[in-house]
């Protein structure tokens, strides 16, 4: 196991870096308070080649190893972590499953748009009375003529009322459970599609969180993606893929939320003293800084497993998805404890990390759901 | 625990008000980070405002226990309103009680406990945080009184308190022993609200930065005796101690009843689900154990500040981990406010810094056990 990065990686780590500090990290307290999506900063994400950054280049993507896709999504997440969720969806739920799935036509149709930023993507498996259990999914797709009917309605979809095309799971077998469900490439233009309401969350607020309705939703034929009744497989397998930012992201919330604890603990002073000096701080510090390093570890780990061509890594993406989403909890909350009542003011960025940092333990399998997914792989 | 049956009438009494009452303006006060004024008055109306106090000066003369009771069933369903209550009548109110004179007592407690004037406290300031000694308020005495200089931050309720109980020096070279305690009317010229801080959680609560500048507050506007600041905040926030326990013990279980609405709800519970709302539910009663013992020290009229300590240091770690566990284990709807857990999230983690950092408990409870020791081998030889 080579634990060391290549030029490539490197390069991609001080320009999304660079791009972070820059360019996301001075919005992204105001873009949390009023819950608006940064458009530009997406447009700008764009012209550096990080909206679809494990795409071939024949079909304008960058062509990079998903490596190169963790580290960029940490270090756009370092800087904010709504951005930072806006770019792995992008990338690995909705433009991935396209390149991995999709037929010619579909990647020449879509992937070019994706890479510009023309059309963003999102990705609708989540149901109001269905998220940790697809099978229990209630949308449903019907053929009529060159057309598939959708009828139902998504909850929770990252970049919901912003994207342009989704990736949206249906049953069209409704007698054949988790082996009925089909994937859909969808147009917001396709009629019967809409938005519905905007979610209040927690945090990673300006992610245009929103509800998708199908009504009668006409869906061209050839927008079946993977196959009939396969839905479940690119579901599942996108999601092995998709942890990994997930994981990324984690990492990358934790990192900034230390680093400025970090800074901060030297700074102020009490009983005469900077905090850093007591022995409670700093054991907090070296147990931060050590699931950091742990949980970026397994990030990269995991990723490496799919550069390196492994067909199944669902128990490694689960592992770093889980540990990073603990990590990032514990790690932005002791954030918040060495400011203090400082802290827990919006003065200072460490309460949002504290907010956006729960989601992590939530969204793409509860973290109970991973420790299933790891179980699952190690009973065999 | 078996409660008394004063104390069982008690809680149902408190836990309908809570259900009927402060529960409704809870969400909208803390989306729009409006202050819990309505709940404020209703508790005023009731008398719940000087809950421990004798019924002489005003209040309802019930015990401790009774006032942790009803902080905790307040808490469970509004922590804003439940830490204003909470600073009202422990930090606002019990060193008035406590250390008073009997003309200040007289003059400010029956107020106090009928809602006429919140209370308030004013210790903590920009560089006097954990390190709450340190105050770099001033205080000189002239002719007419005391001539008070100084900003103070992290006051809660200050905005709307009549008056503000504020730690300032006499003689910076003393350090604590400098200090003293001054009843400050709002209304006092050279007094001022700075600014109202925007903050992570208990959002329909009041916390703003106070401002003192050539503030002259009468002679005998002094707690206690000059000089005795220090002694006097010290056991004030011990004993505040157990409503801070309460108010984080009454979020855990808030957090425990949305996890256990979701379980009901959800036809079969998985192991897994129902592990996590086992150890949850055990937790929140450990807590509760815990600060109604503190209560009952108190109301033993002795003191306790390791189990102060104690209650204060496990109730708030409980509710912050009991809030997390909730939400991982509904998912994404705990995100929403549906289940409500959001919100005792944010608001949790308050209690794991105010009135005493975790970190501060634990340096407590340590020194505390270290001296229990000491006192054994005294015996032993």
């Amino acid at each position: 196991m080579n634990f060391s990065l290549n030029e490539d990686q490197k390069m991609i780590r001080q320009m999304a870096r660079d791009f972070a500090t820059k360019e996301l990290e001075p919005k992204a307290a105001e873009i949390d308070a009023s819950g608006e999506f940064p458009h530009d900063s997406i447009k700008k994400m764009a012209e550096l080649g990080l909206l679809v950054m494990v795409i071939p280049e024949q079909y304008g993507g960058a062509g990079f190893d998903f490596v190169s896709l963790a580290i960029a999504v940490e270090e756009i997440s370092r800087g904010c972590g709504s951005t930072g969720v806006i770019t792995a969806v992008h990338n690995s739920l909705a433009s991935w499953p396209i390149a991995n799935w999709g037929t010619d036509a579909q990647k020449q149709q879509y992937l070019p748009k994706m890479a510009t930023g023309e059309m963003l993507g999102a990705f609708g498996l989540t149901e109001p009375n269905c998220g940790s259990d697809p099978a229990s999914m209630e949308t449903k797709a019907v053929l009529d003529g060159d057309h598939y009917v959708l009828n139902g309605a998504k909850r929770f979809i990252t970049n919901g009322g912003v994207a342009d095309v989704f990736i949206v799971f249906a049953v069209t077998d409704p007698a054949a459970g988790s082996k009925g469900i089909s994937a859909f490439i969808v147009e917001k233009t396709h009629p019967g599609f809409s938005v519905g309401k905007h979610e209040e969350l927690l945090g990673l607020r300006a992610t245009a969180n929103c509800e998708l309705i199908f009504e009668d939703c006409k869906v061209p034929k050839e927008n079946l993606l993977g196959g009939l009744n396969q839905g479940f497989k690119v579901a599942m397998g996108t999601l092995d893929v998709s942890r990994i930012d997930i994981g990324a992201q984690a990492v990358g919330i934790a990192q900034a939320a230390f680093d400025k604890a970090l800074a901060y603990s030297q700074e102020r002073k009490q009983f005469g003293k900077a905090i850093c000096e007591f022995e409670m701080i700093q054991e907090k510090l070296a147990l931060m800084a050590t699931s950091i390093e742990a949980a970026r570890l397994l990030v990269y780990s995991a990723a490496a497993q799919k550069d390196a061509g492994k067909k199944r890594f669902s128990k490694e993406s689960a592992m770093c998805k889980l540990f990073a989403a603990t990590t990032a909890v514990e790690v932005t909350k002791e954030a918040v404890q060495i400011y203090g009542g400082y802290g827990y003011t919006k003065d200072y960025p460490v309460e949002r990390y504290f907010r956006d940092a729960k989601c992590m333990e939530i969204y793409e399998g509860t973290s109970e759901i991973q420790k299933i997914v790891i179980a699952r792989s190690l009973l065999g | 625990m078996i409660l008394s049956k004063q104390h069982a009438d008690f809680r149902a009494e408190l836990r309908k008000f809570s259900r009927e009452v402060v529960r409704c303006g809870a969400r909208v006060c803390d989306e729009q980070g409006e202050f819990v004024d309505g709940n404020v008055k209703a508790m005023a109306e009731r008398g719940y405002l000087g809950i421990p106090w004798p019924k002489e000066l005003g209040g309802m003369g019930r015990d401790y226990l009774s006032y942790a009771i009803a902080v905790e069933e307040i808490s469970r369903v509004c922590a804003s309103t439940g830490i204003t209550i909470a600073a009202h009548t422990s930090l606002g109110t019990y060193p008035i009680y406590k250390f008073g004179t009997p003309a200040q007592k007289e003059k400010y407690i029956p107020r106090l406990a009928r809602g006429e004037y919140l209370g308030s406290f004013g210790l903590t300031e920009p560089n006097a945080g954990s390190d709450a000694a340190s105050v770099e308020t001033t205080a000189k005495k002239t002719e007419d009184g005391y001539l008070i200089n100084g900003s103070k931050r992290f006051i809660t309720s200050a905005s709307y308190a009549g008056t503000v109980i504020v730690a300032a020096s006499l003689d910076r070279s003393l350090g604590r022993k400098g200090v003293t305690c001054f009843i400050v009317e709002t209304g006092t010229p050279g007094f001022s609200v700075a600014s109202e801080e925007n903050k992570l959680g208990l959002r329909g609560s009041n916390t703003v930065e106070l401002a003192f500048e050539d503030m002259l507050v009468p002679a005998d506007s002094v707690l206690g005796k000059e000089y005795e600041g220090y002694r006097i905040f010290m056991e004030t926030l011990d004993g505040g101690r157990i409503s801070i326990g309460a108010f984080c013990l009454g979020m855990a279980q808030g957090a425990l009843d949305a996890l256990a609405r979701w379980a009901a709800g959800c036809g079969r519970l998985s192991q897994m689900a129902s592990a996590r709302l086992s150890d949850v539910a055990t937790e929140v009663e450990a807590a509760r154990l815990l600060v109604y013992n503190a209560a009952q020290y108190k109301d033993a009229d002795v003191r306790a500040d390791k189990e102060c300590a104690f209650a204060k240091l496990y109730a708030s770690e409980v509710a912050v981990r009991a809030a997390g566990t909730a939400m991982d284990v509904i998912g994404r709807p705990a995100l929403t406010p549906e289940f409500d857990v959001a919100r005792i999230y944010r608001d949790a983690k308050l209690g794991e810094i105010g009135e005493g950092t975790s970190e501060v408990m634990r340096m407590i409870i340590a020194k505390e056990v270290l001296s229990d020791i000491a006192a054994e081998q005294q015996e032993e030889r």
